[in-house]
Order: structure tokens, then C-alpha cells, then sequence
């Protein structure tokens, strides 16, 4: 599975792609600094389409929630399985992504093992809907 | 000048295979069985194309019957959640009978080829379809948990909020919102 994390953190991004290596379903992870190198990397139509975007929401450049709505405004992305990843828990925050098109929010996990569940959790139940080419726009998934 | 040919088929079919299948970029590899496995989704278009340009070399490909019984399961348990016959036998009881395999060994099959349990696959497969439901908007959820055989709508909420991490309520409201968010 195609997975590309935005974050401008590379600590957080490090042991993310960590604890990604470490789950039973096999993954190719792209990794960018901010939502607008995402954006670029999207347009580009001799690129590959992710099947998982995992996008934080405090970078500069262009944060997490600009980037969404762009995501979303492109017809080509529409499809597109993005997962929220951030340390904000605020209802205001979920509510808001989850209506501009997210399809799954994560609080960050603190600890690797919890990290490693959560990733794993996401994955295959993105899985699930890829394979079973279950409805994308009905899938929410708050975790 | 006449040669006779000596070769092993095998080599013959995966080299063709190969060949066509990197000119259509389509990521792959063969296991320890010679069974060829597709490592990312790729499209209907592309999988067709493959299907039709390996068939100009009399190479058929045919599902492993290991996933085609995967597919009879998750068919058998669509047929289940869809119909509207009131179901007096317990699920393992009804797919081992309809697939004529003992329960244990489909659930240990299904789990192996699908990341997740048949248990796990009936919830998903039914929340999907409480989704929809509660979507087309003509029904109460009262009447989609006795549709979907819950005991109570506590049982279909609670499993809701198990599967998705919102209550019902919560999900309509945000595709009610998001709705609105397209239209204005």
C-alpha cells in the first residue's frame, strides 16, 4: 500500500516511519515537509496516487486544513483516504476536518506501541475499504 | 537448419509474464508456489489490459482458490446482511452449511488472507450498510437496527461508535454539513 506522511516535524516523522515498518501489511511510505510539497507532489500526474495520506495539521507553508480543502476542491482527489494526524484533540478541530473531507482523525500517540496500534488499525481498516471497494465518502473513523 | 527446442515452461511463462507486466508498470512478484501476486491496487482499465495482453499468449489468469473462497464468504455474508429473511441459525452454523467447509477452517482462511476476523467483517459489512441507510434518510434507527437484526438500537449505537469512533448522531451531522459545505 502507497502511504505518504506530511509532517514538518522529523522527529515525529521518524518514528512514525518506524512503527509503519513494523506492521503486518506491506507499505511504501513518501514522506514531505508540508502541504504545499504534498500538493505538488499530487499534481504531478506522472506520480502514483497514495492509497493513505496521513496529514498533520500545524506546518508552515500550508497547514493540514488548507491542504484538505485543496485535496478535496480536485476532482482527481476526491477518492483519496486522508487521515488527520495531530496533537490536537479539539472537538472544533475534528469536526472541522471530518466536514472538509477528512476521512480519519488520530490524535498522535505518545508512546511507540501505542503508535504502532494505531497505524496498524488505520491501515488495514483502510484496506478493508480499498479491497471491498467500500464507499469512500462514508468513511469516517475517528481514533 | 531444424533446432529442437528444450526448455521449461515454467521460465518460459514467468519471463513473458514479467516482461508484459513491466512495460504496463504493474508492481508484482511471483511466491515460492510460481503464483503471481500484484503488490499494489491497480486499476479495472490496467487489469484488463493485462488480462487481455497475457490471453495473446494463451496465459489465463485464474483467482487462487483460496481467494475465490474468500470471496464466497464475504458474498454469503452479503447475502445475509441484505436479505430479509429472519435468520434462526447462528452465522458459523449458516456459512459452514452454505459453503460446505467446517467454520473453524474458513474463519482461520479469512482471517489469514483478509488482516481481519469473519466476526470483524459482518460488523463492518453491516455498519456500511447502516451508513447508507441512515443516509437515504427514510428510516429511523429503531428500524435500522431491527433491519439489521440488532436486539436494540443501544446494540447497533454501540457498535457504530465501536467501528467508526462517532456516535450515529454525530456522523449524520458532520455528511449533513459537509453536504451543505459542497452546495454553497
Amino acid at each position: 500500500m502507497k502511504v505518504v506522511l506530511v509532517d514538518d516535524d522529523e522527529d515525529d516523522r521518524l518514528f512514525f516511519s518506524d512503527a509503519l515498518q513494523e506492521i503486518e501489511i506491506n507499505t511504501d511510505l513518501r514522506e514531505f515537509n508540508n502541504g504545499q510539497e504534498l500538493l505538488d507532489y499530487l499534481s504531478n500526474s506522472n506520480n502514483q496516487l497514495p492509497q493513505l495520506i496521513f496529514l498533520d495539521l500545524n506546518m508552515p507553508v500550508m497547514d493540514g486544513f488548507e491542504c484538505l480543502k485543496e485535496i478535496r476542491k480536485d476532482p482527481n482527489l476526491q477518492d483519496l483516504v486522508v487521515a488527520i494526524y495531530s496533537t490536537s484533540s479539539s472537538e472544533r478541530d475534528i469536526e472541522e476536518t471530518f466536514v472538509n473531507g477528512a476521512n480519519i482523525y488520530i490524535n498522535k500517540p505518545n508512546k511507540f506501541e501505542d503508535l504502532k496500534k494505531t497505524i496498524a488499525q488505520v491501515v488495514r481498516r483502510n484496506w478493508q475499504y480499498q479491497e471491498n471497494a467500500l464507499e469512500k465518502a462514508n468513511f469516517l473513523f475517528r481514533i | 537448419m531444424d533446432f529442437i527446442l528444450t526448455y521449461k515452461a515454467n521460465d518460459v511463462v514467468k519471463a513473458v509474464v514479467s516482461e508484459q507486466l513491466d512495460k504496463l508498470a504493474i508492481p508484482f512478484r511471483f511466491d515460492d508456489f510460481g503464483h503471481l501476486l500484484i503488490t499494489e491496487n491497480i486499476s479495472e482499465e490496467i487489469r484488463q489490459k493485462m488480462v487481455d495482453v497475457l490471453r495473446a499468449y494463451n496465459i489465463v489468469l485464474s483467482k487462487e482458490s483460496r481467494n475465490s473462497l474468500v470471496d464466497d464468504i464475504k458474498n454469503a455474508i452479503d447475502d445475509l446482511i441484505y436479505s430479509k429473511e429472519i435468520r434462526t441459525e447462528k452465522i458459523s452454523v449458516y456459512l459452514s452449511k452454505k459453503l460446505d467447509y467446517s467454520y473453524s477452517y474458513l474463519s482461520n482462511l479469512f482471517s489469514e488472507e483478509t488482516y481481519t476476523s469473519i466476526e470483524n467483517f459482518i460488523i463492518l459489512r453491516k455498519i456500511e450498510r447502516a451508513k447508507k441507510l441512515m443516509l437515504d434518510g427514510l428510516m429511523t434507527l429503531t428500524e435500522i437496527a431491527f433491519e439489521l437484526d440488532y436486539s436494540s438500537v443501544a446494540h447497533l449505537s454501540g457498535q457504530f461508535k465501536k467501528m467508526t469512533g462517532l456516535t450515529p448522531t454525530a456522523f449524520l451531522r458532520i455528511l449533513e454539513k459537509r453536504k451543505n459545505n459542497t452546495l454553497n
